[in-house]
């Protein structure tokens, strides 16, 4: 069959939907970059091997597909046509799974998904659990339901519809039109409006131009676009080639990060794929249009997530940041006009050009449209990720979703945005989600990652934590960036260790709002967004450690010390033996003592201690 | 002769890569390097620098510029295994300093530091994108997610075996 043909068959087949799987034995097994790292590969082993030895092979069918979400209980499972679902895999329980649950048709329970909150069992938590049944999935719509290396399984959920419906029925202008009604907004992190930057780079005069897809996620606790491009590589290839098509591109790169192994595997397959179906090429589907596409990996350097930066180091340079204007619509890679959006944002892409914008208008919000991937990592019993509609509030997203705070500990602040981000506290957790409303309270939307933290969670530790990230990561282009961020770090150092003055605050003030006016590029102008927002919301925390030397949620090691109560402690031995240091004497069925001059606070102890004896003080 | 034919998989390297990314001329430079770095154990040494400056005819000067600019490439040999810890924020909140001060306990290094036996270079790296696991580490191009401390003494155990079988 010539590449032509299939591409007709493509083009003209009808859409079967993915639930006519259901009539035979199917399992779906998750294989997201996090279910890997939990010991997927070994069950997919061994549940291989068992249904072989029950003769099973050929009846039962084994999907690898991309990320389920629910990054914390994998390796995930989905049993069809049931639509049971079992979590916290491990090799040794296949022969269970195939035994009891093929073979007898009986739910293994133990390994069902148990509600955290309710601790109530639920057989088919993808059909009947809030994390799962609160979500509204457009960009995601793929993920863990098809098999992410089949362009075949792509296309059977609509997948290149939207290309074949934009080549042969619509003109690159109605593609804008089209977008620009949908209120769709970039959802890198700034939100700028996807039509609009689409029309611009349409607008600018030249033959040659450029689409890029910007897959170098760097935001610590975001991992969406990881997440797509490991579960639907075909949904950003379809959308870039509209893209080519809308704003008069030929060429395409997509830039990734060289820490994703995985994903750059998948999207090289699905590359691959499409050019033997004649979707990449040369005349796709007979329109005239050729469009070509190539992946140019990244090797460790957060700020090539800064656009101008990527456009530099795609052209195989050091990744600095250059002067705006021109913008990349102007001049973007190797100076030509260049249309450079992120992974998600192209993942909406597809469904908007097949269902039409009033369909996705109809979810968001007045000014933010559609949904929005959000990472959920850090103190949270439900980690993972989740698409929701624009405008949900934090308190959905933090119970309801996320089930709440782990170990009966109450929420505290959730970071969003990353380091160009803030937090946002407790007394805000009724506030809806989208782009304007987080800016008011001095945080952004960003890549969507959301690390949550608890009452354990100091935020001076936290600020410091990301400014050391901002320090590490400039490129050193900017002084503000590349010595102010020092400068700030080392005040925050102080204030950690317990050498902090009056005034620091202040400072600290003072010189972020310097870095913010004066630095170049996205990333300088948003890097001491931490510490402003933190001592925004927890200024009573930097002030409890300068002025009381005191660290409130008992973090900062130069702030604390441990104690063991002597009425609680029965002489177990248990903390002496794990000491690293040797810091703890006493003897056999006597109360022990810790000796604050040797200890280095590491906490072992506390952990070991089956008497709640050991505790944490601070001020020493 | 080792190092010629070292050199002559550079070769190699350079020519498949031109086959297979030609959009532009001169921005498969990083993909080179990458590639290179796969053969010489976790390093571009300063012969294999000029070979690939010579082949893309770009100044020797840009090519360490590029090299000194991105974590992920080296001018110094490295371990068999590259150890990177993730050390952001969703990785820290979850225990990742005491997954570092095993790692450190363990190989006996800092970061930037080789262990003794060649076998392990520790380094730090920005968000792995395994939040949902954290704390997470990776090694060479494999994830280990949800670790404790018994959990990385295992992994090392593991791959110090690997080592000695020469794997």
């Amino acid at each position: 069959m010539s590449a032509t043909d299939k591409t007709s068959i493509a083009s003209e087949a009808p859409a079967p939907r993915v639930e006519a799987r259901a009539a035979t034995n199917t399992i779906l097994l998750c294989a997201g970059g996090a279910c890997i790292s939990s010991g997927e590969e070994s069950c997919l082993q061994a549940l291989r091997a068992t249904l072989e030895k029950y003769a099973l092979q050929d009846v039962v069918k084994v999907v690898e597909t991309g990320c389920m979400g629910m990054c914390d209980a994998g390796p995930l499972m989905i049993l069809y046509p049931e639509g049971v679902f079992y979590q916290k895999l491990k090799p040794s329980d296949m022969e269970q799974i195939v035994s009891e649950h093929l073979l007898k048709g009986r739910i293994v329970e133990s390994k069902l998904f148990v509600d955290p909150s309710t601790k109530v069992k639920i057989t088919s938590a993808y059909d009947d659990h809030p994390f799962f049944t609160k979500q509204v999935k457009i960009a995601t719509r793929n993920m863990g339901v098809i098999d992410p290396m089949s362009i075949e399984e792509y296309i059977a959920r609509d997948g290149y519809f939207a290309l074949r419906k934009v080549l042969q029925e619509m003109t690159p202008e109605q593609v804008i039109d089209t977008l620009k009604k949908s209120g769709l907004r970039g959802r890198g992190g700034a939100g700028f409006p996807t039509g609009l930057k689409w029309e611009l780079t349409r607008k600018v005069p030249g033959k040659e131009k450029f689409v890029l897809c910007n897959a170098d996620e760097g935001d610590p606790g975001a991992f969406m676009d990881r997440s797509i491009l490991e579960g639907d590589p075909h949904s950003v290839l379809e959308a870039m080639a509209i893209a080519g098509y809308a704003v008069g591109a030929q060429k395409g790169y997509v830039y990734i990060r060289a820490e994703y192994p995985l994903a750059i595997e998948r999207l090289t397959e699905g590359i691959k794929q499409a050019k033997e179906y004649g979707l990449f090429g040369e005349n796709i589907m007979g329109s005239g249009f050729s469009f070509d596409l190539e992946i140019r990996m990244g090797a460790g350097a957060f700020v090539c997530g800064e656009e101008t930066a990527l456009i530099e180091s795609v052209e195989g340079k050091r990744g600095q940041p250059r002067v705006k204007p021109p913008f990349p619509a102007q001049k973007g890679v190797w100076n030509k006009p260049t249309l450079n959006n992120n992974v998600e944002t192209y993942a909406n892409i597809p469904p908007i050009i097949l269902n039409g914008p009033e369909w996705f208008t109809r979810i968001g919000t007045e000014k933010s449209k559609g949904t929005k991937v959000f990472c959920l990592a850090g103190k949270i019993k439900n980690t993972g990720l989740v698409e929701v509609p624009i405008g949900i509030t934090l308190r959905e997203v933090v119970y309801d979703i996320g089930g709440g705070i782990p170990n009966n500990k109450s929420f505290k602040a959730v970071q969003t945005g990353g380091p160009s981000g803030g937090c946002i506290p407790a007394e805000h957790l009724d506030m809806p989600i989208d782009y304007e409303t987080l800016k008011t309270i001095g945080t952004m939307m960003g890549s969507g990652g959301m690390v949550f933290m608890d009452e354990d969670t100091c935020m001076v530790d936290v600020a410091k934590f990301f400014l050391q990230f901002s320090v590490d990561e400039s490129c050193g282009k900017c002084t503000p960036c590349r010595e102010g961020n020092r400068v700030m770090y080392e005040i925050l150092e102080r204030i950690t260790n317990g050498e902090g003055e009056e005034g620091d605050i202040e400072r600290l003030e003072t010189l972020g709002q310097s870095i913010i006016d004066s630095s170049l590029c996205g990333l300088g102008q948003t890097s001491p967004q931490p510490v402003l927002s933190t001592i925004r919301f927890f200024r009573d925390e930097y002030e409890a450690h300068i002025r009381e030397k005191r660290c409130p949620a008992k973090v900062c090691r130069s702030l604390i010390r441990y104690h063991i109560d002597e009425s609680k402690c029965v002489g177990c031995t248990a903390c002496a033996r794990v000491c690293p240091v040797a810091a703890i004497s006493g003897s056999l069925r006597k109360p022990h003592r810790i000796d604050p001059e040797i200890c280095t606070r590491c906490g072992s102890c506390i952990e070991v201690c089956r008497f709640g004896a050991i505790s944490k003080i601070t001020p020493i | 002769m080792v190092v010629d034919q070292t050199l002559e998989k550079v070769r190699e390297i350079i020519e498949a890569v031109e086959k297979e990314q030609s959009l532009e001329e001169g921005d498969i430079l990083l993909n080179c390097l990458h590639r290179v770095q796969d053969v010489y154990q976790n390093f571009v040494p300063s012969e294999a620098a000029e070979l690939v400056a010579e082949r893309l005819k770009v100044p020797l000067s840009k090519v360490y510029e590029v090299l000194t600019f991105y974590t992920m490439f080296s001018t110094k040999l490295r371990g068999k295994y590259v150890i990177r810890v993730c050390n952001s924020l969703p990785c820290h909140v979850t225990g990742g300093s005491q997954i570092i001060d095993a790692l450190f306990k363990e190989l006996k290094v800092g970061f930037g530091g080789t262990t003794e036996d060649g076998l392990f270079t520790l380094e730090k790296t920005g968000c792995l994108g395994l939040c949902g696991v954290g704390p997470v580490i990776m090694i060479n191009d494999e994830f280990y997610g949800n670790l404790t401390v018994d959990r990385v003494a295992e992994i090392l155990a593991d791959y110090r075996a690997r080592g000695e079988a020469g794997v």
